[in-house]
């Protein structure tokens, strides 16, 4: 029997969550204490463990309150079976395009090796590329959207291709009919004004590389011959942002542990944008790698930047942190929830030579090599594999109150801690469901005031191009 | 009127069970070392 329930504290704030069901409720210090013995049943027994600290008319009051929820299917919601909307043949959805095994930076923490994916560095050729699309809309059947990353290394390093590929798509997207979503990710030092321009004209989403404030950046993400690499990075940053009105990018950095108190990075980065996502490194045996001794730095430092998150929202000056925008009423179905990140099924990696592997991270990892453009997908076994690897047959998973939330993890940082994507890297689990318990309090606290006052909510919208810039 | 809990949302994950699985929505990074989206970060296309 596990928890169907999950309480919640972030900084002043209590709430819990029906996990099953996915409703949130705010409640106050009493509730929470009587949620810690309450199993939906045993009145008798809240009452007996709290009548000396609480009225038992309160306790009865608070009782009578949580059965209502009950009762309307808001709390200790059964658990269910995987619904037939799973299905058992997946359909592709997205592909990442490794445009270059290249990069034009040496970051310490990389996980391709510092672009080589600890192969040798390589570019991807035309014909690659054009078959790599032609691979996506084939794949994607009858599904109208369909997405495409260009990553590396730096894909900016053979724009060339980048700019072959991102026209050859815009053209079959209109051939087929489909809603072709493009996204690339840069370091941005080779952001120049026509790059730009062109990046822009064709609708392309932008990841941006950047870890914080000066120092920390420079000290992770130098150029070849050890300078830093902020000076430039934000250069390209600065006008691409103001280029596209502030909107379609978001700002991604990495957090590691010479850099434990990253609220202070993660706000440092609002002098270049808005939009930020800042993530925790993953990695084995090296020296900036996390440490369990750190955990406690880091969750302080999520309640600091969920405190601040909610400061700028209530001054008018709101920023986007990713990871705390968690839609409570919209939110994907079962099904999504259960496919995950898609790795290995829905979404494949390619490589410059044309393999196909279940994600970007996978690549260089022989043993997960799925097939090449040319062959098709040639281990349906592993394919079958992610596809059923999700948080309704992983041990770990089936128990966890995240599990909805997370889908289970990444498989590749499974693999890469544990040796076996089935078995979750329980250290990125710790900091996962701190962040969730953030962003599904914040959330619950804008609704509630937007009830009563100003909506200050963030708009969720799947990191869709937005064409009125 | 409850005086304890104030319930934010409505039940909505155990309502996707005879719906949904389209797969519209984008794929998600659980990494998200590309920030393409998380799960929980998402909404349905549907919606």
């Amino acid at each position: 029997m596990h928890d169907l329930i999950h309480r919640m504290k972030v900084n002043d704030y209590l709430a819990v969550l029906d996990v099953n069901s996915g409703a949130v409720h705010l409640i106050d210090e009493p509730v929470y204490d009587v949620l810690g013995v309450f199993d939906g049943h045993n009145d008798e027994a809240v009452i007996k463990a709290l009548q000396e600290k609480y009225p038992v008319q309160e306790l009865q009051e608070i009782l009578e309150e949580l059965h209502g929820l009950i009762k309307d299917g808001l709390l200790f919601s059964p658990d269910f079976e995987v619904p037939q909307t799973f299905s058992e043949k997946p359909i592709l959805k997205s592909l990442c395009l490794h445009i270059a095994h290249d990069c034009n930076l040496r970051c310490k923490y990389c996980f391709a090796g510092t672009g080589d994916f600890g192969g040798k560095r390589a570019l991807m050729s035309k014909e690659v590329a054009a078959k790599a699309i032609e691979f996506a809309i084939k794949g994607s059947q009858q599904r109208h959207n369909l997405e495409i990353d260009l990553f590396g290394g730096e894909p900016l390093v053979n724009f060339e291709v980048v700019k072959y590929v991102v026209e050859y798509a815009r053209a079959r997207e209109k051939e087929t009919h489909k809603n072709i979503k493009l996204t690339l990710t840069t370091n941005g030092t080779l952001l120049t004004d026509d790059k730009i321009k062109f990046l822009n004209e064709q609708r392309v989403m932008l990841v941006l590389s950047l870890d914080g404030a000066k120092q920390t950046h420079d000290a992770m993400r130098p150029f070849p011959n050890g300078t830093g690499s902020y000076d430039a990075a934000v250069r390209g940053f600065k006008k691409v942002i103001d280029s596209r009105h502030g909107k379609n990018y978001y700002l991604r950095g990495t957090y590691t542990h010479n850099n434990l108190h990253f609220c202070e990075d993660t706000l440092d980065m609002l002098q270049v944008g808005r939009e930020i996502s800042m993530e925790p490194v993953v990695g084995i045996d090296e020296p900036y790698v996390l440490r369990e001794e750190d955990l406690p730095i880091l969750y302080k430092e999520y309640d600091k930047l969920a405190a601040a998150y909610l400061e700028y929202r209530h001054q008018d000056k709101p920023f986007d942190f990713f990871h705390f925008n968690v839609a409570l009423d919209n939110g994907p179905c079962v099904a999504k929830r259960l496919a995950g990140c898609g790795a290995g099924h829905e979404y494949f990696a390619i490589t410059p030579e044309g393999d196909i592997y279940p994600c970007h991270q996978f690549v260089g990892r022989e043993q997960y090599k799925v097939g090449t453009l040319d062959t098709g997908i040639e281990r349906p076994d592993l394919v079958q594999k992610f596809r059923h690897n999700h948080v309704m047959t992983k041990e770990e998973c089936k128990n966890c109150w995240a599990r909805f939330f997370c889908s289970g993890g990444c498989p590749a940082n499974a693999d890469l801690a544990n040796g076996d994507i089935s078995k979750p890297y329980e250290y990125g689990c710790k900091i996962q469901k701190k962040r969730l318990e953030c962003a599904i309090v914040l959330q619950a606290v804008l609704t509630e005031e937007a009830r009563t006052g100003k909506d200050e909510r963030p708009v969720i919208n799947n990191f869709k191009f937005e064409v009125d810039c | 009127m409850m005086k304890h809990v104030k319930t934010v949302n409505k039940a909505m994950l155990n309502k996707t069970l005879k719906t949904g699985g389209c797969g519209e929505c984008p794929a998600s990074c659980q990494s998200a070392c590309k920030t393409s989206c998380t799960v929980g970060n998402q909404v349905c296309e549907h919606k």
